[in-house]
């Protein structure tokens, strides 16, 4: 699991461009027919005769994308997905080329009034027309950060959400003997607006839905009052801003864990959303949740994830996977 | 149960977003013996089929959950810390009674500190958010024996009534247009009317209008009316945001309405000599009109809404006679909309 | 070309009817079938059994405007904003209200009777009247009544290089759509002239739900700042410059296939183009994308100065290359197919 998932993190896809890693998922992935729909979602299929349910983990980070390149050769960007432009100065962004650069700042009087204008990316040229030899506008970067192994808990940037891609495909290669139809997507631009999440549930039109994703922590220092913790197991979600968990869904995901052993928590999360937020408004409607990682540091180049609350939620996606709905 | 009472049992069921079935049990009971179908999709919205003439699909669409508390953690003292599920006004939940849905229901407060122990400087700030939480008398052991993060706290309400024909209480946004639903209903069980007519009492509009998308996509109509609250006339409310209680159902004109709707509806209006208003809407946001008309190829959608006062907080002040005549309103239409006219909705 | 009669037609979002109309009339002669939906977009059909890809261009009706909420006991109008509206721009403009053209003015207290604080403070929506010379509210009433909704009175005309109007969003788009149906292909062609872009993206989506295509152009009039007082990072786009390609907006990211290609059309044919440089504002590009399995798409659009203000400046060779460039990407889709992985 380690190793998939510093493979998986250290690969470089911001919402749009999803290739890379969507073909690290595929090479994991050699015992399945798999296919890529319009938007470029990556879909896995196991058919059956009974409830078909759609699994979910999103395969994009946040990012940037280049707006204009200046005289000099230094670069003008805006954000992709949710990104705190005081997180940035001095960071390092990686384009799908290779080309690394550092996020500097213009001069400020004061640091709380940064703002995304006064940031900029340098790659290390003398000129606009060097610059262009390496990017151009369009062009899309993630940001850098090795992956750290403390032991129990692993650090990276993009823990949000190759976490669950990684997940996800622990998932398809450890299967349970099951009569259900089991369709693991891989989506795009969930952080974008859960876009790639909408399409793919339409074309696939499930009985129910099923997302992995991160979830914030309450557990660090004078942190914002939520119980949910690191080692503490999985995450079962019951509400953030795009989804109220089917109560039927909800339930019996802790029926399953209790049943099972697993550690488990309840997560309420008052901001943010899901793949699952768009699953289930589909067509007539999906009952659907979302089986939760616990994540410090959301968003940062430093998600820390757990790996007993890895183990915990792999083993409550299978039980889900194999278990008799009505 | 005449329409005040059903008023009364609805807004006192504790059915926030998400967990509607106290009061969507209780409308679907009410609208089985008048309607040919009635059933519950998969998010939970009911949907009652009255068959009329074949004329054309109308969707009238109320939604029967009502803004709520959830347990976000307990304290080590035992004080429930909660988060919302829709929009709240904060300053209206000092010392406000609560019912926390555990595996008991547990009496709590929202708990405010005397004005003894506060200093002038704090008394002059509105509480805010992070302040609040929710007092159930137990120490903390037994508080976690009996509730969970992520179950539900239900604002204590009963209706009250006042002089006249006004009412107040919690959660007439939007049940009371339920209310109006159902007075719609038993007015077509008394006529033929034209339309086939699909009521649905809506889930989950409060946190972004979704069982009215789902529901539109799965009766997929050729015309929808939506019923919703607005605001009442109060002091300091601007004169086009708020409207007379006792004055009749607002009539949207704006986005949100088929221009042929909005005409139809005042024609049946003056026929049949009901009280209405009519609103300079500029945008479709805000109610479930904005789901339902962009569902599958699209639908012609109207907007007909009850004026409210003190919308979302416990004691929403309305006049029953507005419901009755909304309830009207809707059965007039559903009766006189013809074949002919469906057919033109498309022709612009 | 019709740019002039489309600028000056009057339509905002849920009030197209003129506009809808007039092209109506335009389009009739040269597509196989035209017919509304119940939201009031107007759909041409060209070549629907052709072989082929099937290919929808879009653009909208719609402008921003203004809605009359209440009339004021002394005859003067209270009004709000339908679609984004800066309320800076308004303050000493002349209006259009209703199907009379009924004329009015935004007026504001004379800077005279102005204290020296009050000359700074912004002039919010609920601070603007709109005087229609009317004595009292009764005599108002006769003219004008709530729901009614009102145009900048801005004339196009030829401006130095450049043209000005009002409305170039987005019928500098609708003027390039009804250009693109004098011309024939090889597959089938949906002409989607859609409604409530500006209140929502509302008529897109299920137009495109409706129709179905497997790829779609969005033909829009999008912001130039290319002006004094803009930093070059922050011009967006540049008039006369060709028309700009969205690579990414805050409602969709275009499909980088249809991007790649259209810049690679432009190339071989020496066409203008440029990247539109933010990423802010959305499209119908938005909601078609996401119509039912996905939709690959992308907008392309006009550059225009002072957009969603009475006077918007844009360049007519932008608007001649943008038809150019899109009537060359429908012949490539109805030549190599859309070839999307």
């Amino acid at each position: 699991m380690k190793e998939l998932l510093k493979k998986l993190t250290q690969a470089c896809g911001p919402s749009g461009s999803e290739q890379c890693i969507r073909e690290i998922i595929k090479s994991e992935l050699p015992n399945y027919e798999t296919r890529t729909d319009a938007l470029g979602n990556l879909i896995v299929e196991k058919k059956g005769p009974k409830s078909k349910i759609m699994f979910s983990a999103h395969m994009d980070e946040i990012g940037i994308i280049v707006t204009h390149i200046d005289k000099e050769g230094f670069l003008r960007f805006d954000f992709i997905g949710g990104v705190n432009p005081f997180y940035l100065p001095g960071e390092r962004v990686q384009f799908q080329n290779g080309t690394l650069g550092v996020i500097g700042v213009e001069k400020l009087d004061k640091i709380a009034d940064l703002q995304k204008s006064n940031l900029y990316i340098d790659i290390g040229v003398e000129s606009k027309e060097e610059a262009m030899k390496l990017v151009k506008i369009g062009d899309t970067a993630c940001f850098t950060s090795p992956f750290i192994d403390l032991g129990n808990r692993l650090v990276s940037k993009a823990m949000d959400n190759r976490v669950a891609c990684a997940l996800l495909i622990k998932l398809m290669q450890e299967l349970p003997e099951t009569d259900n139809h089991i369709v693991a997507v891989f989506t795009v631009q969930e952080e974008v607006g859960l876009r790639g999440a909408k399409t793919a549930a339409y074309g696939i039109d499930p009985d129910y839905g099923l997302a992995i994703d991160v979830t914030a922590t309450g557990d660090t220092p004078k942190a914002m009052t939520m119980d949910v913790s690191l080692g503490k197991g999985a995450a079962i979600k019951v509400k953030d801003n795009s989804l109220l968990a089917h109560p039927y869904v909800k339930d019996k995901l802790v029926e399953l864990a209790e049943a099972n052993n697993i550690p488990y928590q309840m997560e309420v999360l008052e901001f943010g959303g899901t793949d699952a937020g768009a699953i289930h408004l589909n067509r007539e409607g999906v009952p659907s949740g979302v089986i939760s990682v616990p994540t410090r540091y959301v968003h940062s180049r430093s998600e820390m994830v757990d790996v007993r609350d890895l183990d915990a939620a792999l083993a409550l996606a299978k039980a889900f996977a194999k278990v008799d709905l009505k | 149960m005449d329409l005040a009472e059903l008023l009364k049992s609805l807004s006192e069921a504790s059915g926030v977003s998400g967990y509607e079935t106290m009061p969507a049990d209780l409308i679907a009971e009410r609208w089985l013996p008048m309607a040919d179908e009635v059933r519950k999709d998969a998010l939970g919205n009911v949907i009652a089929f009255k068959k009329g003439k074949g004329h054309g699909k109308l969707l009238l669409a109320a939604h029967i959950d009502e803004i709520g508390l959830m347990v976000k953690k307990i304290d080590d003292n035992g004080f429930i810390r909660f988060a919302t599920v829709g929009g709240f006004d904060f300053r209206t939940l000092v010392a406000q009674e609560v019912t926390v849905h555990g595996r008991e229901k547990l009496r709590g407060v929202i708990g405010a500190k005397p004005p003894h122990l506060q200093s002038p400087s704090e008394q002059k700030k509105a509480y805010e958010k992070d302040e609040f939480y929710i007092d159930v008398g137990l120490k903390k052991e037994k508080v976690e024996e009996l509730v969970r993060v992520g179950d539900i706290i239900t604002i204590n309400r009963e209706v009250q009534k006042l002089s006249g024909n006004r009412y107040a209480g919690k959660s007439f946004d939007d049940r009371a247009c339920v209310v109006m639903l159902t007075a719609c209903l038993e007015r077509l069980t008394e006529v033929h009317h034209n339309l086939d007519v699909y009521l649905v009492a809506t889930v989950q509009e409060e946190v972004g209008t979704r069982g009215a998308a789902v529901s539109a996509y799965s009766v997929n109509p050729d015309l929808a009316i939506a019923v919703d609250v607005c605001h009442g006339e109060f002091p300091g409310v601007r004169a086009d945001r708020g409207f007379g209680l006792g004055k009749g159902p607002v009539i949207s004109m704006g986005p949100d309405t088929h221009p042929k709707i909005l005409e139809k509806l005042k024609e049946v209006a003056d026929e049949a000599k009901i009280p209405y208003q009519l609103e300079a809407s500029t945008s479709a946001r805000g109610t479930d009109a904005w789901s339902i008309q962009i569902a599958r190829n699209g639908v012609a959608c109207a907007l007909v809404s009850l004026p409210l006062r003190y919308m979302h907080t416990s004691v929403e002040t309305l006049d029953l006679a507005d419901i009755k005549e909304g309830g009207r309103l809707l059965a007039e239409f559903a009766l006189k909309a013809d074949r002919e006219f469906v057919e033109g909705l498309p022709c612009f | 070309m019709f740019l002039k009669e489309l600028s000056e037609a009057r339509g905002v979002s849920s009030r197209e009817h003129e506009v809808r109309d007039l092209i109506r009339e335009y389009i009739t002669p040269h597509v196989d079938e035209v017919f509304n939906d119940s939201l009031g977009n107007l759909y041409g059909v060209k070549g629907k059994d052709k072989p082929g890809p099937k290919v929808m261009l879009a653009a909208h009706m719609d402008e921003v405007g203004l809605m009359i909420t209440t009339i004021e006991k002394n005859g003067l109008l209270r009004f709000q904003p339908v679609g984004g509206i800066d309320p800076r721009v308004l303050v000493s403009k002349p209006v259009y209200i209703g199907k009379d053209k009924v004329v009015g003015v935004i007026g504001a207290k004379a800077i005279h009777l102005q204290r020296p604080e009050e000359r700074t403070q912004v002039l919010g929506f609920d601070d603007l009247y709109i005087d229609i010379g009317a004595v009292d509210d009764d005599s108002a009433k006769k003219l004008v009544k709530p729901g009614d909704v009102a145009t900048f009175a801005t004339s196009f005309g030829e401006m130095g290089d450049l043209v000005v109007g009002k409305a170039f969003d987005d019928r500098a788009g609708c003027t390039a759509l009804v250009e693109l149906t004098k011309l024939e292909f090889n597959c089938p062609v949906y002409f989607v002239f859609t409604v409530q872009e500006e209140v929502g993206l509302r008529g897109a989506g299920p137009a495109a739900y409706r129709v179905g295509p497997d790829v779609c152009l969005v033909l829009e009039g999008t912001t130039a700042s290319d002006v004094a007082g803009t930093d070059e990072e922050g011009y967006s786009t540049t008039v006369g410059a060709g028309p700009a390609v969205s690579v990414m907006d805050r409602s969709v990211i275009a499909h980088p296939k249809v991007v790649g290609r259209l810049f690679r059309l432009a190339e071989e044919h020496g066409v203008p183009i440029q990247n539109k440089r933010t990423i802010t504002g959305g499209t119908d590009a938005g909601a078609i994308s996401l119509s039912r399995e996905g939709v690959p798409t992308a907008p392309i659009a006009v550059p225009c100065r002072y957009i969603h203000s009475p006077v918007t400046v844009m360049s007519k060779s932008d608007l001649e290359h943008m038809i150019k460039l899109v009537e060359l990407f429908v012949h490539d889709i109805a030549d190599k197919g859309v070839d999307f992985e």
